[in-house]
């Protein structure tokens, strides 16, 4: 059996059991989302005992060295003791400063934190409520802009969303834990073409991306694909075409599945991207976010297409999932 | 003695290398739904684990974990025709990749001995 100390008390994990499962199995509050090792807000730090590799895929190696792991995919072999903490060392207190819808479900929400938070536009954060609920969100603003600027989509019967939307008020704190992920614009090679494509909120990174890529002097095409059902689900229509009426390296093509028409194209976002793509792609490189399925099977296009892997750059959304039942068998 | 896989330039080759077979391994009609794990970066990193085993490289692959990683694939129904074809990509992605004939021939030996732990016979 494998044990972990949390707060002073050891909690016995059942064989094969996750940190995180064990945890809240037993009552002890650890905040969570995708339990696939993608959100990181789960994160945790083990201040004894070893924990596996795989409980460190995916962070940072600054973080790594100081013991962090991902509660979600940190299963201790039989007979480990491991005592944890949660990370709250990582997080910044914040304070919602401004709500403002952009569609039908989609709105920002604006942060201001108490510390600046280093990162890059693109990347993204976990906010956890004060009872501990955490969930991810990406960046669309840039650090010179001082808030945080997150667009979130209101999802039936969402815990967060549906508590932004409804009943946050001005002034209440949050907690902002990260930045974490990849997927950022880098300075250098100036010219290289740039593909940014993602569906519904996954337009956010992209949008801090891009003004990112603007403003460091990018001169290479860049190409934004943003994708939803209908023109309903678009955003930010009127600031994109502005931006690209005046930087004529930025082509914008918004495109739905249905009810398209005027400017807005219709048809399957995959098959538009892969219409701008030159017989071979060499020094191009790809930001995809948003829907996982949309992002999954764009970025196995792209690579097929002759991207190389390290060229792409890719979060998906994952959405939360609740705890499974309790281990069968278990007594 | 130098392996393969130092003489063919290391893991900066092998990382090079990945990208052109796994490429060729899923648009290849006849094999790729053997590949259809949405997963890409775990399922390339199996690809450059694969590479640097048959080249002789520091690889943690023992003809047990072959047995096992393809026991799944095998019930699918993989078989000889579908090992001829990965191994075909991977004789090309070398060969477009400047790899001297010689090590392509050493290497192709080192996969072929890997048939009957991917076969699972
Ligand atoms: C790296 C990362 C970045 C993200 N960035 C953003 C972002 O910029 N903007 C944004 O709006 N969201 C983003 N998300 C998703 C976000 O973290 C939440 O999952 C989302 O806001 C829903 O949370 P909720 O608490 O409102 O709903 P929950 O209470 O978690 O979900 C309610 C129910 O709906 C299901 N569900 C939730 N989302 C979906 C979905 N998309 N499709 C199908 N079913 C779903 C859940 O499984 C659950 O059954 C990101 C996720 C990740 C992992
Ligand atoms: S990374 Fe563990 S819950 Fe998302």
């Amino acid at each position: 059996m494998a044990k972990v100390r949390h707060e002073s008390e050891w909690y016995p994990l059942e064989p094969g059991e996750t940190v995180l499962d064990g945890l809240l199995r037993q009552g002890v509050r650890v905040p969570h989302g995708c339990r696939a090792g993608a959100c990181q807000s789960c994160l945790m730090r083990a201040t004894s005992g070893a924990v596996p590799e795989a409980a460190q895929v995916g962070l940072k190696d600054t973080l790594r060295a100081r013991g962090y792991f991902l509660a979600c995919t940190c299963r201790p072999q039989e007979g480990t003791a491991l005592e944890v903490a949660g990370a709250s060392e990582l997080r910044v207190p914040a304070r919602v400063v401004e709500l403002e819808s952009f569609s039908e479900d989609v709105f920002a929400v604006r942060l201001e934190v108490e510390t600046p938070l280093d990162y890059r536009a693109g990347q993204y954060v976990t906010v956890v409520r004060a009872d501990g609920l955490a969930r991810s969100y990406s960046l669309a603003s840039l650090p010179r802009e001082g808030r945080l600027e997150l667009h979130v989509r209101l999802v039936p019967g969402g815990a967060m969303s549906g508590w932004f939307a409804r009943e946050v008020r001005h002034g209440d704190r949050v907690d902002v834990q990260g930045p974490a992920g990849d997927c950022f614009y880098v300075p250098g090679q100036p010219e290289a073409p740039l593909l940014l494509a993602g569906t519904g909120t996954g337009l956010a990174p992209l949008y801090g991306i891009l003004r990112d890529a603007l403003e460091s002097g990018h001169t290479g095409p860049i190409h934004l694909f943003h994708g939803a059902r209908e023109p309903a689900g678009l955003y930010l229509v009127d600031a994109l075409r502005a931006l690209a009426a005046r930087h004529p390296n930025l082509h914008y093509r918004p495109v739905v599945l249905a009810g398209g028409g005027g400017e807005v194209e219709e048809g399957a976002l995959e098959a538009k991207v892969l219409t701008c793509l030159p017989k071979r792609p060499v020094g191009w490189r790809a930001f995809l976010c948003g829907n996982p399925e949309a992002v999954l099977s764009l970025r196995k296009k792209l690579f097929l297409a002759g991207f190389s892997l390290k060229d792409i750059h890719a979060d998906a959304f994952l959405p939360s999932v609740p705890r499974a039942g309790p281990v069968a068998g278990a007594a | 003695m130098t392996s393969v896989y130092e003489k063919i330039g290391g893991e900066p080759a092998m990382a090079a290398a990945v990208d052109v077979f796994y490429r060729k391994v899923l648009a290849d009609e006849r094999i790729s739904h053997f590949f259809e794990d949405v997963d890409m970066e775990r399922q390339a990193a199996k690809q450059k684990a694969f590479l640097t085993m048959v080249t002789g490289g520091p690889a943690n692959y023992s003809g047990k974990d072959m047995r096992a990683g393809h026991k799944h694939l095998v019930d699918r129904g993989l078989n000889g025709t579908h090992f001829d074809a990965v191994a075909g990509h991977l004789k090309e992605t070398l060969e477009e990749l400047g790899v001297p004939t010689d090590l392509v021939g050493q290497v192709m030996a080192v996969a072929e001995g890997a048939r009957a732990d991917v076969l699972n016979r």
